[in-house]
């Protein structure tokens, strides 16, 4: 293979990916019993586009594979084909082979020719399957054929309502192509599209006759249109023309035309009047909300809604779908032009850039220092300067630290298909629901997030929700409801799994644990109990199963988020629920601290983690049993940390009414850190001591400060839990 | 004959360029001694500055320093081999490794030279009495009347009684 082509690899490998992982979120998304025309026109173009990549690059697995893939939803989106839940469930198979296939290509395992040609059969089947029943087809006939017809009248209620202020945003271009041999469904399919991009306004009618012409106002580029259009329409016979007076009004005359060419329109349909007909007729209301508003100093407008009125009764059936689709979609119209452009850029140059981002801030900060020894007067404007440096070096590193910021919908949005194969394997009925996917978090955390939440959501479905048949016997809806939630609480990002299925059976887990050895007694605390189920090897579970069961998962999901900087949490309640948090720090990257010096070295408190601080007199200080010392704060007992006694440092005062106190307060306990002196508030960069040394106790990274010498920044935390476990 | 001699000939330079390669060592002074190791590990030469101490580490471990915003455990050989006096004046020269994938400093009491050693200027390493474990001697070399002590250092320096690295069984 050529090397021009291989360059391109990578990219269309990526692509790919993503277009599949569209794909997915489509098709989970998709209602069987009312799909959304959109919903399918996206997983349509996906499938073909990853087609044509496929076939450029010459790998016909997968070119076959989607071929068939668009074989079927082409009938699905003409309305040849009614949705089925056995369609979406092929799909995702299909999807899942191509994606074994991508990874084939990319030379990470093997693709299973076997189980693509499997689902290849299977789609084919489902493709060649005549309808199900001539009624039905009658009915999707007409629904297909009334759609033009509704499509058109809205479009004149919405040009009737739509003030001029909106329809002035965009272009207006004005295009013009040959329909001879597009058969109606495809145009209809493509008219949705066109909406999708912004109004749409017929010049002359496209049903009947073989020419097109229209016009569309849009703020999208000329290109995106042809790119619509060019799904169906021969780019030879198109014309797209940039339409320079952006119409704002609707005249009269023009209003009559289109109105009367949609009579036209509608009972040249005699099938699908016929077919309407036929179906028990409801009262019309809702079917155009936009018209009944309709200003009435407009002049068409009176005569739209006249026109209006009998149509949408005989359209009776059609009602609640049609307005479900038209808001849908109007809802997905919105999206594409809040949708942000941008730039693919490999992760090693944003790192870098970071890096040297860290570094200009050390830089600044040492040059603050020199310059804060000159004096103010004379030199006011480096001092001036110094200032605005220091400005300018904050906003460009928040800017850049926010590049790896992301949305942690990243991660969330694989989940609905977890969910969804585990529940049919295990036979439960499960609704996934997700709660502030766009908490954003460093890029970092979500890479290593993502094993320990599937793990997490994983054993809520198979130990935390019940069978259906239980829970109904538990007063509880069949249903069992699993949720994932992300949301900031001070300095960390909380993520949240809960489940409102059995709960932890706190007798259950205690049994086990005495039976395997481990050291427990009846006394404990419920948060003690609970947290032996992150034990190596610890399963409450009666049998392995392939989902669960062997107790290596939790153990490895409390070590992946301990590795993380975060701590995990559990609340439960017997027959009502459970819920775990994990609480990780917002990045890996920034901190704010405290420097506090103790002898000759600096040290850094985490900010988050100080309440406050305090001299305290002599006669706060009390000992207990002789030795082991507290401070008394505001009627509080705090246990005294001194650092020189942790870090066998020689401190400059020994006594604790001299130095200053650090009250601290970490998961819930509070503690005074004992150091010499407080020296000022920083923003550090954290280092890792880790990557060429090794975790040092007490101590969770280092920093480098202003003048250049290495600061230890302290783990809180751990300093916390372990005063209080020898006051226990 | 003079056809076997050619294809010697042929041979030998190529044989040479190699082992030259391979060979070149940096020569420091530990105390009275002189070791040597390998330039390819060798990434800098810097002095000895301000160290940050870190709590509860074995002495020879004098701390972390900044290197250009990487942070780099700094380790004095004359205390770890108990050789001379860890003194620290303006000779005092830190060697920056690059081993194991990771960065690391030695404090040495000077850095002497850049030798080149010919395989038969290599010895295998005696049996007896060493401060060093013999197993991360390479082997002595002999340049003229000295004696150089050739340390595998990345085996020394990622071995579990150095500490440096942590050890994944815990």
């Amino acid at each position: 293979m050529s090397t021009d082509l291989e360059q391109f690899y990578e990219i269309f490998f990526e692509e790919s990916s993503e277009l599949l992982a569209d794909m997915e979120t489509c098709l989970l998304r998709l209602d069987v019993n009312s799909p959304d025309l959109e919903d399918l026109n996206a997983i349509f173009r996906a499938a073909h586009s990853i087609k044509g990549g496929a076939g450029t690059f010459g790998f016909t697995d997968m070119t076959e594979m989607t071929h068939m893939l668009e074989t079927l939803l082409d009938k699905l989106r003409k309305g040849e084909l009614e949705v089925r839940s056995e369609m979406v469930d092929a799909f995702l198979r299909a999807g899942d082979i191509i994606k074994g296939q991508l990874a084939g290509h990319r030379g990470e395992g093997q693709a299973d020719p076997a189980a693509a040609a499997a689902v290849c059969e299977e789609l084919k089947r489902l493709s060649d399957e005549t309808q199900v029943s001539a009624k039905e087809n009658l009915v999707s006939n007409a629904k297909s054929e009334l759609m033009p017809i509704e499509q058109e009248v809205g479009e004149i209620a919405e040009m009737a309502t739509s003030s001029p202020a909106e329809v002035a945003s965009g272009l207006t271009y004005c295009i013009e192509f040959s329909s001879a041999g597009i058969n109606s469904a495809a145009m209809e399919n493509l008219f949705a599209n066109l909406q999708q991009l912004g109004r749409l306004e017929k010049v002359v009618s496209t049903d009947e006759k073989e020419f097109c012409k229209f016009k569309l106002t849009t703020s999208k580029s000329e290109e995106d249109i042809w790119e619509t259009l060019a799904f169906v329409v021969d780019p030879a016979k198109l014309k797209i023309e940039l339409d320079l007076p952006v119409r704002s009004e609707i005249n009269a005359s023009e209003a009559q035309t289109l109105i009367s060419n949609v009579t036209a329109t509608a009972s040249s349909v005699g099938e699908a009047e016929s077919a309407a007909a036929n179906i028990s007729s409801e009262p019309g209301y809702g079917f155009f909300p936009g018209a009944p508003a309709a200003p009435k100093n407009l002049d068409g407008s009176d005569l739209t809604e006249n026109s209006l009125q009998p149509k949408s009764i005989d359209n009776g059936k059609n009602d609640d779908q049609a307005v479900s689709n038209k808001s849908s979609k109007k809802a997905s119209a919105a999206a594409p032009a809040s949708e942000a452009s941008s730039i693919r850029v490999s992760i090693e140059k944003v790192d870098q850039m970071i890096n040297l981002v860290g570094e200009l801030v050390i830089t600044q900060a040492m040059l603050a220092q020199t310059a804060s020894q000159f004096d103010p007067v004379v030199f006011e404007k480096l001092h001036s300067g110094m200032n605005q440096l220091e400005r300018n070096t904050r906003d460009l590193q928040e800017s850049v630290m926010s590049i790896r910021m992301m949305p942690i919908s990243f991660v969330f949005s694989r989940y609905p298909r977890v969910v969804r194969d585990l529940a049919a394997k295990l036979n439960k009925r499960v609704e996934l629901k997700t709660v502030g996917e766009n908490t954003e978090l460093d890029k970092g955390l979500i890479e290593k997030i993502a094993d320990p939440l599937t793990h997490l959501v994983r054993n809520s479905l198979d130990h935390g929700i019940e069978i259906p048949e239980k829970r109904v016997a538990a007063g509880k809806s069949a249903q069992g409801t699993i949720t994932l939630r992300a949301f900031h609480q001070g300095g960390s990002i909380v993520i949240e799994v809960s489940d409102d299925g059995a709960g932890l059976n706190r007798g259950k887990i205690l049994a086990k644990a005495k039976e395997r050895g481990l050291p427990v007694h009846d006394g404990m605390t419920d948060q003690e109990v609970w947290l032996l189920i992150f034990e190596a090897g610890f399963s409450t579970a009666e049998t392995v199963t392939d989902v669960s069961g062997r107790g290596v998962g939790m153990d490895v999901v409390k070590r992946n988020i301990q590795g993380m900087g975060g701590r995990i949490d559990i609340e439960s309640a017997l027959g009502v629920g459970t819920r775990i948090s994990i609480r990780l720090p917002l990045t890996l990257a920034i901190l704010d601290g405290l420097s506090v010096a103790v002898g000759d070295q600096m040290f850094i408190v985490p900010l988050n983690y100080i309440v406050e601080s305090l001299q305290p007199t002599a006669a706060d200080i009390k000992t207990v049993s002789g030795h082991g010392r507290v401070v008394q704060v505001r009627g509080e007992y705090l246990p005294v940390i001194a650092l020189h006694e942790i870090f066998n440092l020689h401190p400059n005062v020994t006594a604790v009414h001299e130095g200053i106190l650090v009250i601290l307060e970490a998961e819930g306990y509070k503690a005074a850190l004992f150091v010499d002196d407080l020296i000022g508030q920083h923003q550090v960069v954290i280092k890792s001591l880790e990557s060429n040394y090794r975790r040092v106790q007490g101590v969770s990274g280092a920093t480098i400060m202003g003048d250049g010498k290495v600061a230890l920044i302290l783990d809180t935390a751990a300093l916390v839990m372990a005063s209080q476990q020898e006051a226990v | 004959m003079p056809h076997e001699q050619s294809k010697i000939g042929t041979i030998a330079p190529s044989n040479s360029i190699t082992s030259h390669l391979a060979n070149e060592f940096l020569t420091f002074r530990l105390g009275e001694e002189e070791y040597g190791i390998e330039i390819l590990k060798v990434q800098e030469i810097r002095g000895y500055d301000s160290i940050t101490h870190i709590a509860n580490a074995p002495e020879f471990i004098k701390g972390v320093v900044n290197l250009r915003g990487i942070i780099v455990p700094i380790i004095d050989m004359r205390i770890k081999f108990r050789l001379g006096n860890a003194d620290y004046d303006q000779f005092t020269v830190v060697i920056i490794l690059n081993v194991a994938g990771r960065v690391m400093g030695i404090v040495v009491d000077g850095v002497s030279d850049v030798i080149s050693l010919g395989t038969d200027q290599m010895r295998p390493t005696p049996g007896f009495g060493s401060v060093i474990d013999t197993e991360y001697i390479m082997g002595l070399g002999t340049v003229d009347e000295r004696m150089l002590i050739l340390i595998d250092i990345e085996k020394l320096m990622s071995s579990s009684d150095m500490g440096l690295i942590e050890q994944s069984i815990n």
